[in-house]
């Protein structure tokens, strides 16, 4: 026999939307796909989207699983913004065509043509907030064994890589086509996905969330290299400790020879660093990089240093090593023989370690979908495509990614960046091509619409879209440039 | 009082939508414009109920069907029990593997009483009861991923073909699959009959024992699932060549049977990328989805 345990039957919901009366567990949908149990609430999840700024009165504000993000402010009218999510037409040809919607703004009458792209060329950066290795610049990252990117140029205190793109996408064999399209789709709709970088780590990367390294949750961003810690809190250290050394890949530090620690009449204490000497108390190359403290490959952190020197060094004196994001920290005294002895932290030591760890941001990844829009899409908006990418140059039109902040990049084409974060949920799709298809909404005033040669005869109002089959609300969650309540 | 339905005509001013709690349905009837009207008159009145009709008998609906006995009395609860009896005899199955394909059916012999069309369809989330005029045809795409968007191949469905029905299972659409195809797409006389061969073909594209393949009890997933603690497909690792070839051979050895014993017209088979076709011989050439332009404005 099969017995329910008690939370679970509490954590489930009853729906009464229709006499299915089905049981929804948190997180699962019912059998219609349009209701569920998101934390115990009862909400819809319909297909098609529209950005809703206003609260409609009575039944009419449909919540979406942003709900407890919306601050539920009251602006003016008109405060819908609708998303390209839905529009595009696919089998079972259930979906509408694309729209192309009038609103009238402040007066103005604007035009958002709202479609799907489909985008062969495409790909996603992700910012890794790491100082652990994730693998040799230019090193291939892999998805299900299959080549979907590579490592690029890290940038300060994280780990850079570039996915997708048309190479991956359709140049290769088809399993890699698929799998980089799927792991570009799970991104950009931020799910989890686990990459594995050639001749380095395995990284969890889910956009917002910290990253995973070799099974590893990353929790801070370090607050500056091993020198630059020592010079922040050098002041903080002097009169409670002797000597403290700040372990990091890429400069590991030393309070003694640092210049910071000579300004404030630090004595030598013998301390003998491996690793390459820049400037005085600053070390490359102390260890190799890893995963390990400060973003070495080093458990022990008295493996990098050398046997104290015994003309300065004196049994007694202390010693604070610590990694860059206050993550990895032991405290020391000289023995007899002046050999380091681990030894209980004091309390003011321990505070400088975790005013460290609270300098250090969480750790999180970024993913940036990045994609260009090619002529065959602006000729979905206007008879003449080109005129549509000088009126986006000319800011007389306004790119938005699902109802999302884009950047345009300059020159030529309509290239655009988004954070995958401010999107709707399950905005991408895909295309067997592979390609991918992710929403493009380009907003302009009706009369430039028109002089740039725009399908005029298939203008809507925003009334018959809202009014429409397969519209789904969402609260208003990220403000557009330039349409700021 | 009966609830109404969600009703109303898409934008295209031509397909009625029509949506009760987990029934969703477009419909589009071709013909004169009398015809249309009362066709669409009489898919609304058919409509109308049909829920509480069917959830009047939902604690039956949900068990297996036994090829001997049954007590249920609604019209389109026998015809999901009728569609499913003919694969009872050897597994599990419930009436609710055609419910989809039994409602469609249902809403098109509606309209076809009262009306005279070319053709028509009543499309309920992907599981399609079809009419076709002599010389008519439809163009069908099949999707490899039901979750997902794409079209991958298109299919033509002409009038002297036996093909009424059209329906497709598989592990990513709205109801638990035991197997691990991504889609399996069967054509039947009806669409109850291609409704439940679906449900079978795609429950037997799988690898048992598999460890790259999870499951867990459908009642964990969904409480009042149909399928009680039996385990449905979760999530589906990594596949070798060998294995998907296994696995689609698998469910192409039960498309084979239900093929000759005359249950099925034809099955297209997929599973990570890989197809197979059972018995049709009308698959054209393999199309992306059109492109933008193509089709950018209403």
């Amino acid at each position: 026999m099969v017995m329910e345990t008690t939370s679970a039957a509490a954590d489930k919901i009853r729906c009464d939307a229709c006499p299915v009366m089905c049981y929804i567990k948190p997180g699962a949908a019912g059998a219609c796909d349009r209701y569920a149990n998101h934390d115990g609430k009862l909400v819809r999840v319909d297909p098609h989207v529209i950005l809703e700024r206003t609260v409609e009165h009575g039944g009419k504000l449909v919540p979406f699983n942003r709900t407890e993000d919306w601050d539920g402010k009251i602006v003016h009218e008109p405060s819908t913004f609708v998303t390209a999510i839905g529009a595009g037409t696919t089998y079972p040809d259930y979906k509408p065509a694309p729209f192309i919607v009038s609103a009238e703004v402040d007066g103005v009458d604007m035009v958002t043509v709202v479609t799907e792209g489909i985008f062969s060329y495409c790909g996603i950066k992700v910012k890794i907030d790491t100082d652990r290795y994730l693998g040799p610049e230019t090193a291939t990252v892999r998805a299900q064994g299959e080549a979907v990117g590579h490592v690029t140029t890290s940038e300060y205190g994280s780990q850079m890589l570039s996915l997708g793109g048309v190479h991956h996408l359709t140049g290769g064999s088809k399993k890699e086509g698929r799998v980089t399209c799927d792991t570009l789709m799970d991104l950009a709709n931020c799910k989890a996905v686990e990459l594995t970088i050639d001749g380095g780590a395995s990284v969890v990367v889910q956009a917002g969330q910290p990253p995973i390294v070799n099974g590893v949750k990353e929790e801070r961003m370090r607050v500056g290299c091993g020198s630059a810690t020592i010079g922040m809190f050098a002041k903080q250290w002097q009169g409670k400790v002797d000597e403290v050394v700040v372990v990091d890949d890429h400069i590991t530090g030393v309070l003694s020879e640092h210049q910071a620690g000579k300004l404030l009449d630090i004595a030598d204490t013998g301390i003998k660093m491996k690793g390459r000497r820049s400037t005085p108390g600053r070390y490359f190359q102390v260890a190799d990089p890893g995963t390990g403290w400060g973003g070495t490959n080093i458990s022990d952190p008295l493996s990098i240093l050398g046997p104290f020197d015994a003309k300065e060094a004196k049994a007694g004196l202390s010693m604070l090593m610590v990694s860059t994001t206050g993550e990895h920290s032991s405290y020391y005294v000289l023995d007899e023989a002046l050999k380091p002895v681990e030894t209980e932290m004091p309390a003011d030591l321990k505070f400088s370690v975790e005013r460290i760890q609270e300098n250090c941001e969480p750790a999180l990844c970024t993913v940036l979908f990045m994609a260009g829009a090619g002529g065959s899409l602006r000729a979905g908006v206007t008879d003449n495509p080109v005129r549509l990418t000088r009126s986006v140059k000319d800011a007389l039109t306004r790119v938005t990614s699902g109802g999302a902040p884009v950047y345009v990049w300059p020159g030529g084409g309509i290239t655009y960046m988004v954070d995958v974060t401010q999107m709707p949920a399950g905005a991408f799709g895909y295309v067997p091509t592979p390609a991918l298809v992710a929403p493009i909404e380009f907003t302009m005033k009706l009369s430039d619409y028109a002089a740039l040669g725009g399908h005029m005869d298939y203008v809507k109002p925003l009334a018959d879209v809202q009014n429409g089959e397969d519209v789904r609300q969402l609260p208003w969650h990220n403000p557009i440039p330039g349409r700021r309540a | 009082m009966t609830r109404r339905p969600q009703i109303a005509l898409l934008s295209d001013g031509r397909r009625l939508h029509l949506q009760d709690g987990p029934i969703d349905l477009i419909v589009e009837a071709r013909g004169d414009e009398r015809n249309v009207r009362a066709a669409y008159d009489a898919a609304v009145a058919r409509f109308t109920g049909l829920l509480d009709e069917l959830c009047a008998e939902l604690p039956e609906l949900r068990r297996a069907a036994l090829p001997a006995a049954s007590s249920l009395e609604g019209k389109v609860a026998r015809r999901m029990y009728d569609a499913v009896t003919p694969f009872a005899w050897d597994r599990f199955i419930t009436p609710m593997a055609a419910v989809a394909g039994s409602v469609a059916e249902e809403i098109l012999g509606a309209m076809l009483d009262v009306a005279t069309l070319d053709q028509a369809y009543v499309n309920n989330g992907g599981d399609i009861a079809l009419h076709l005029g002599a010389g008519e045809h439809f163009s069908v795409g099949l999707m490899d991923r039901p979750d997902r968007d794409g079209v991958m191949q298109t299919m033509r469905i002409d009038a002297n073909s036996p093909v009424r029905g059209i329906a497709t299972s598989g592990r990513h659409g709205r109801s638990f699959s035991f197997g691990i195809a991504d889609a399996v797409t069967v054509f039947a006389a009806t669409a109850s009959r291609a409704d439940a061969a679906a449900t079978v073909i795609a429950n037997t594209v799988d690898l048992p024992g598999h460890p790259a393949i999870t499951r867990q009890p459908a009642n964990e997933l969904q409480p009042d699932s149909d399928l009680g603690a039996r385990l449905v497909t979760c999530d589906v690792g990594e596949l070798s060549p060998e294995d998907i070839a296994a696995a689609l051979e698998s469910g192409a050895e039960c498309a084979r049977q239900s093929f000759d014993r005359g249950l099925i017209e034809g099955a297209v088979l997929r599973l990570c990328g890989d197809m197979l076709v059972i018995g049709t011989r009308d698959i054209e050439e393999q199309r992306p989805r059109p492109l933008i332009s193509e089709n950018a404005v209403a």
